[in-house]
């Protein structure tokens, strides 16, 4: 297991120096002190998380741990060449998938995999987006499992969430810490908002003709995300809108102001393809905007992401990641994938079963933590249960080998401890590729547990990548 | 702006008064109620009458202190009472979030759980304690939006809710309590109506402003000039009606278009500007009031419809 501060004789790492001089200054019951207040800050500001339906409190506090998780300026080098690799050749794989399919074609991913895909919209085959672009913000969860070895677990191409921890962590940090930030050794990530309003621009519709209007669409205020879409719209001074706000007419879509209609160029949706047009998708459900979908097509709004762009992150497809990489820009992978048996493969599936007590296995669209099994951790119960339910289901399952993920420190009840970790980059995918040198860190603060969500007891940290 | 946004402003700035003009209305009958040979219970029947959110309990003749502060601070299903009030307004506010500032949102969403958790015995033991309290979140987000909250449309409609529910309390007040300023019920005489008149004057927070303007005794005519006629106090219907107004032709030019609700407030102030209070108790108080009531739904209804919400 690799520890992110301590090296195997406790000396400090590096890039950990300044954390550890500071832990030591401050002193363990100082920072317990702090902790409760940084928590009384964010529930006054309304940082919460909702979960609803599940009892308790409807709006939680996904619980902040205020020790900073650390990565060196070399080490981030090398993971944002890899992250905006990656980004690329989704969006390319995108563009192939519904237009010529060559990836197809060659052999190099099974055709029904992808066009028998839930995520896959046929809908979409043809449609030219703006740049080409259908996953502009590609959200790239990875993992530490040695010193230089950094894997991606999953690839999130629809609506990756959690960027406002990214920024409020770093926030609230500086606001209860400022010496820790002196001298300009972390990176900054609050240029975040002001990159996505420029990428979100960058990819109006042919039919605009003017300074593109973009706009937020959310579910609206009783979405688990809610708190995050009005504080991404508010720091990029763009209208929150909800369904209702839009509607199309002339083949455009106009909002509803106290001015009469006004024009939409591009919506940053944070809502599900199905939910976006009850005439396109789902007859039967009251959200969206009836013939949104068909403007979209014919260049009168862009909608981002691009409907039809979750087939790029489902779990089966993340197999052949690496390969799209070669197949699209002819380039070595630089971020490793984690090996994955697909359930549908007999010889895969053969193996998993044989091997369940050692396997983590996923749902195919599974998402949030929800529904996996995580062998050496299971009961026999739990894993007669899986292996019945992939004997029956082959095709919905992946399998991957428990990771070992690497370990920060965390203040807990005994004072410093260590719990895993993931890490969560947000890439920006426009006329350019934009990366905010930072992300989101989630820890799983339950001793030795490896589920890092925050709908399962996951925790999120400030993440600092440490200037040149 | 979205019309959804304003609507909400409008609204929240609605309840945010509401439950602010509901306290100090509570704390009115309160404070009767304590008084030698006052009738606790008519005090309270007083109160409920005013809110006009509970005309079930104003018709109960065992009418007491608990009951009025269950249904009036305290009750979940009566959208009137003060925690009604203002977990609506942090509703109102949290579906808009962007059109807040950061200092408005704090002031609605600090200690909204509060009321939730409380019975009826418990609010009656600490009212002056949940009153002020009261009071002081809603100062809390005026300040706010005073200090914090750009001058524009979102402003506006924040405000004008604001003024309209506060230009109805008023009358609604003055509707339950209009026999007590008439003349006749001088011959009554005597203590009761003195306080009576300083219960109107309290119900508003008016009974120290009042000495400023009238320097003299509290008459009735003095009182209800103050609460109609008088544009200095923030809460008659001369200051609120004058405000809309400014605020409705900001918004007019800001648009560069008049509006419908333009005409119905500009008709109200040149009504309040030309007539004396003599005048108007002579053409009747109740029937102005009653008249009064019905043009600020009107208007409420007017802006709504103007500006697509």
């Amino acid at each position: 297991m690799y520890n992110e501060m301590f090296a195997d004789d406790r000396s400090i790492r590096g890039p950990y120096d300044k954390v550890s001089e500071w832990i030591n200054t401050s002193g363990v019951d100082l920072l317990k002190l702090r902790q409760s207040e940084a928590e009384a800050i964010f529930r006054k500001i309304g940082i919460t998380f909702a979960v609803y339906g599940e009892g308790g409190d409807p709006e939680r506090l996904i619980p902040f741990d205020l020790i900073p998780r650390v990565f060196g300026a070399a080490e981030w080098r090398k993971m944002s060449r890899g992250i905006k690799q990656r980004s690329r050749a989704l969006n390319a794989f995108l563009y192939d998938v519904y237009h010529r399919g060559e990836i197809m074609r060659a052999g190099i991913i099974p055709e029904e995999l992808v066009y028998q895909n839930e995520a896959f919209l046929p809908d979409m085959m043809g449609v030219d987006p703006p740049g080409r672009v259908y996953s502009h913000i590609v959200g790239v969860d990875i993992v530490r499992t040695d010193a230089d070895r950094f894997q991606v677990l999953e690839d999130n191409c629809r609506t990756p969430s959690g960027v406002s921890y990214m920024l409020e962590n770093r926030e609230i940090m500086m606001r209860m810490f400022p010496q820790l930030f002196q001298a300009g050794i972390v990176e900054a990530v609050d240029s975040y908002p002001s990159m996505l309003k420029k990428t979100l621009e960058e990819v109006a519709p042919i039919k605009c003709d003017d300074d593109p209007t973009v706009v937020l669409l959310t579910p609206g205020s009783l979405n688990s995300a809610y708190y995050e879409h009005s504080f991404l719209a508010d720091l990029m001074g763009i209208e929150l809108v909800e369904p209702q706000d839009l509607f199309v007419e002339n083949g455009l879509c106009w909002m509803r102001t106290t001015r009469g209609p006004q024009r939409v160029d591009v919506i940053y949706r944070r809502i599900d393809d199905t939910y976006i047009d009850p005439l396109a998708f789902k007859a039967d459900s009251l959200l969206g905007v009836p013939g949104i979908f068909d403007v979209y097509r014919s260049g009168g709004v862009t909608l981002c992401s691009a409907p039809g762009a979750g087939v790029a992150d489902d779990k089966a497809i993340y197999v052949f990641v690496p390969d799209m990489i070669k197949f699209y820009l002819g380039e070595k992978p630089i971020l490793e994938n984690v090996q994955t048996w697909r359930c549908a493969e007999p010889d895969d599936c053969k193996y998993v079963l044989e091997n369940l007590k050692d396997l983590v296995i996923k749902r195919v669209h599974g998402s949030g933590g929800y529904g996996m099994l995580i062998g050496p951790h299971a009961a026999k119960k739990e894993i007669d249960a899986f292996r019945a339910k992939i004997k029956a289901n082959p095709n919905e399952f992946i399998a991957q080998p428990t990771l070992d993920l690497s370990t920060a420190p965390i203040l807990g009840s005994d004072g410093i401890e260590e719990r895993h970790v993931d890490f969560r980059p947000y890439c920006l995918v426009g006329k350019e590729i934009r990366l905010t040198p930072g992300g989101l860190t989630r820890v799983a603060l339950k001793k030795g547990s490896l589920v890092v969500n925050s709908s399962q007891g996951g925790g999120v940290k400030d993440t600092w990548i440490l200037a040149e | 702006m979205l019309s959804r946004t304003a609507e909400n402003m409008f609204w929240m700035g609605r309840y945010m008064e509401r439950a602010d003009a509901t306290a100090r209305l509570i704390e009115m009958g309160y404070r009767m109620a304590m008084l030698p040979g006052s009738n606790e219970q008519e005090e309270w029947r007083s109160v409920a009458a005013a809110s006009g959110s509970a005309p079930d309990i104003v018709e109960d003749k065992k009418l007491d202190g608990a009951t009025v502060v269950q249904r009036l601070l305290l009750d979940a299903d009566n959208p009137s009472s003060i925690r009604s009030c203002l977990t609506s307004a942090r509703a109102n506010g949290r579906a808009i979030r962007t059109a807040l500032t950061q200092d408005m949102w704090e002031a609605l969403n600090d200690g909204w759980r509060q009321l939730g958790q409380m019975d009826a015995d418990t609010a009656l033991k600490s009212l002056p304690t949940l009153l002020e309290w009261t009071k002081n979140r809603t100062a809390a987000f005026r300040g706010a939006s005073e200090i914090s909250l750009l001058r524009n449309d979102g402003y506006y409609f924040l405000r004008m809710g604001g003024l309209i529910e506060r230009a109805d309390m008023t009358l609604r007040l003055l509707d339950v309590k209009y026999y007590v300023l008439l003349p006749e019920t001088d011959v009554v005489g005597g203590g009761r109506d003195y306080h009576q008149w300083t219960s109107v004057l309290r119900a508003t927070s008016a009974l120290r402003a009042y000495h400023h303007v009238y320097k003299g005794d509290y008459t009735p005519w003095g009182i209800a000039d103050f609460l109609i006629l008088n544009a200095t106090f923030p809460r008659s219907i001369a200051y609120c009606y004058r405000s809309i107004k400014r605020f409705l032709d900001d918004l007019a030019s800001d648009y560069g278009e008049t509006s419908s609700p333009q005409a119905v407030a500009s008709e109200m102030v040149k009504r309040l500007d030309a007539i004396g209070i003599e005048e108007l108790f002579q053409n009747g108080l109740h029937e102005f009031v009653s008249d009064a009531i019905g043009t600020t739904r009107r208007l409420s209804m007017e802006i709504s419809k103007a500006y697509h919400f």
